[in-house]
């Protein structure tokens, strides 16, 4: 177990390098310089400043530098916004998108699992069937379309909820952690309902009924756990989803996460940001998997690896 | 050869069948017909162009004056500005789509039916495209090569679609590999690239139209997603996801112009997926 948890988080460092060499020379093919601006700079002007930054070698040459950087944990400085590193900028911003996405994971799994185990123990029940409803529409309904609705319900009319801006209370927290976590909550639900509802049919099952077992015992010590492996095997993929709806979320509720950087750099052509963003997103992404993958050989012993 | 023709068509048949009983599939599919059609010739039925602007008619809300939806604060009208919203994301969605399944196709049926080495190299490459932050990657790639070039966003997005297709395709191919006729046709000695078009790819058709069916609105999502953060199609252009961050932009004044947009992309994203799903009852009997 520990050494093939040892072989994959090595896996994510040839990854991660995959990443970082073709974002770096896609970003590169595209028209357009950091320093274009809609006036213009004077030539003399701009090719000093792209000398400053180095961008006047060989691109070949900026890369080893680039990489050389990354070995020391420097991402760079952002070439638009004067005086500040791109760790800076990340380090401002990723406090917000992290609470934002751990509160959406933890609210997600909070309701989708109650909500799974709920509708399988009462199958085609109305409680089922609303809880699959649910479900079909907490996945169809995209997060550009929940939040503004959410804002306008309940902040606009209702007077809830805060509508936009970023401080520590549920006032601000409510609505964008809803936003998020409910298309993840439905995935969640659906999962747990069709595990559960298998496992409950499994013959080691039947045997926990058949030596007496009170039915609470059935299902906490034997059916929950592995029931509960392709929901986790799904965090991966969550936090994915979580992040791209971030970027969203962010947007629709004027939250200063990194979310926006992302844009803006590919749009000012903002090279060291851009690539900042990609890295810290891809090793999450990674992470993630890792940790999901890991968690499953937990759970389910029969693919546990040697 | 004729046999296997006759049991294909038979096979093809009864899953029409299925999917003509399905009730949800058929309201489905009827509103996105609807839809379709109103896309296709509701534009034409105004008065109005998508990008004229109105000067005495800003920000009017539905129902009260000749622009039948409203307009938005620069006096365009609504109804039409949606209906062109549909059309590019209809037209996305399929084109989208069209490239995913080529090259997902292609990709897995010659991946599933050599095996051995080329396919172990071939799904590798299928691996590590999978670990990468794709979304951050097209979203990058978008904005740098051209904002509101539809090419590059068809692309793009087409770009992303095709690994899961390789995929299911491969596994599928694998499985056909020694079946007899494949072997017959090996022994008659037909060229590999005419075994995998005439023999592999019609075989593993069914699980194809499902995932192209489940994958169209997921391209559509995702177009409306790139516009809604304001890297798909630019102004004076309409698609849905644009249309829908004006509206939450002006939200509290003029609700209408959240809703109507918001409301079309929901409806037309149900539909296709009921679809998919009834196509993917109909085609795979086990599934339930």
């Amino acid at each position: 177990m520990l050494g093939y948890a040892l072989r994959r988080s090595a896996a994510i460092i040839p990854a991660l390098f995959l990443i970082v060499t073709v974002s770096f020379f896609v970003i590169r093919l595209a028209p357009g310089g950091p320093f274009d601006t809609e006036q213009g700079l004077p030539p003399q002007i701009k090719a000093n400043l792209e000398a400053a930054y180095g961008l006047d070698r060989p691109l070949i040459a900026q890369y080893g530098r680039y990489l050389e950087g990354l070995l020391h944990g420097q991402l760079g400085p952002s070439l638009r916004m004067r005086d500040v590193s791109v760790s800076e900028l990340i380090a401002r911003g990723f406090p917000v998108s992290a609470t934002l996405g751990a509160a959406a994971v933890v609210v997600a799994l909070l309701t989708g699992i109650p909500l799974g185990i709920a509708a399988a123990l009462r199958q085609h029940s109305l409680l089922d069937h609303l809880a699959t409803a649910c479900a079909v529409l907490g996945l169809a309904l995209p997060s550009f379309v929940v939040g503004p609705w959410l804002a306008l319900l309940f902040g606009v009319d209702l007077h809830w909820f805060a509508v936009a801006g970023w401080q520590l209370d549920a006032a601000h927290l409510v609505l964008p952690v809803a936003t998020l976590a409910l298309p993840v909550a439905a995935y969640i639900a659906r999962l747990m309902r069709g595990s559960l509802l298998e496992i409950l049919r499994a013959d080691f099952v039947r045997t926990a009924r058949a030596k007496g077992l009170p039915e609470t015992q059935v299902i906490l010590r034997h059916a929950l756990r592995p029931a509960l492996a392709p929901v986790v095997s799904y965090l991966g993929p969550a936090v994915a989803a979580i992040v791209t709806g971030s970027l969203v979320v962010e947007s629709v509720f004027a939250l200063p996460g990194t979310g926006r950087y992302l844009v803006e750099g590919a749009i000012d052509r903002d090279y060291p940001l851009v690539m900042g963003m990609v890295i810290v997103y891809g090793a999450l992404t990674l992470a993630a998997n890792l940790a999901a993958d890991l968690v499953y050989g937990w759970l389910d012993p029969r693919v546990r690896h040697a | 050869m004729l046999d296997a023709a006759v049991a294909e068509r038979g096979a093809w048949g009864r899953s029409w069948g299925r999917l003509r009983r399905s009730r949800s599939a058929a309201l489905a599919a009827a509103v996105l017909a609807a839809i379709a059609v109103l896309a296709a010739l509701g534009p034409m039925w105004s008065a109005f162009p998508y990008d004229k602007l109105d000067w005495q008619h800003i920000a009017v809300p539905p129902l009260v004056s000749a622009h039948w939806l409203g307009t938005d604060r620069l006096g365009r009208d609504l109804y039409v500005r949606t209906l062109y919203g549909v059309r590019l994301s209809l037209v996305i969605g399929l084109t989208a789509t069209a490239v995913s399944v080529l090259i997902g196709v292609a990709w897995g049926a010659t991946a599933g039916f050599l095996g051995g080495r080329v396919d172990g190299v071939m799904m590798r490459i299928v691996d590590v495209l999978n670990s990468l932050p794709y979304l951050f990657l097209v979203i990058a790639l978008t904005t740098l090569f051209g904002r509101g070039n539809p090419y590059v966003l068809f692309a793009a997005i087409g770009a992303v679609g095709w690994i899961t297709m390789a995929r299911i395709v491969r596994g599928q191919a694998l499985s056909l590999r020694h079946r007899l006729f494949i072997e017959a046709a090996v022994a008659s000695g037909a060229s590999t690239p005419r075994i995998v078009l005439k023999h592999v790819v019609p075989n593993v058709l069914g699980p194809v139209v499902v995932y192209a069916a489940l994958t169209v609105p997921q391209m559509i999502l995702f177009e409306s997603f790139l516009s809604f953060l304001g890297l798909g199609v630019q102004e004076p252009l309409a698609s849905l996801g644009s249309l829908i961050r004006d509206g939450a932009e002006q939200m509290s004044s003029a609700p209408w112009l959240l809703v109507v947009p918001a409301s079309v992309l929901v409806t037309l994203l149900l539909a296709c997926n009921f679809l998919g799903d009834g196509l993917r009852d109909a085609l795979d009997p086990r599934h339930e």
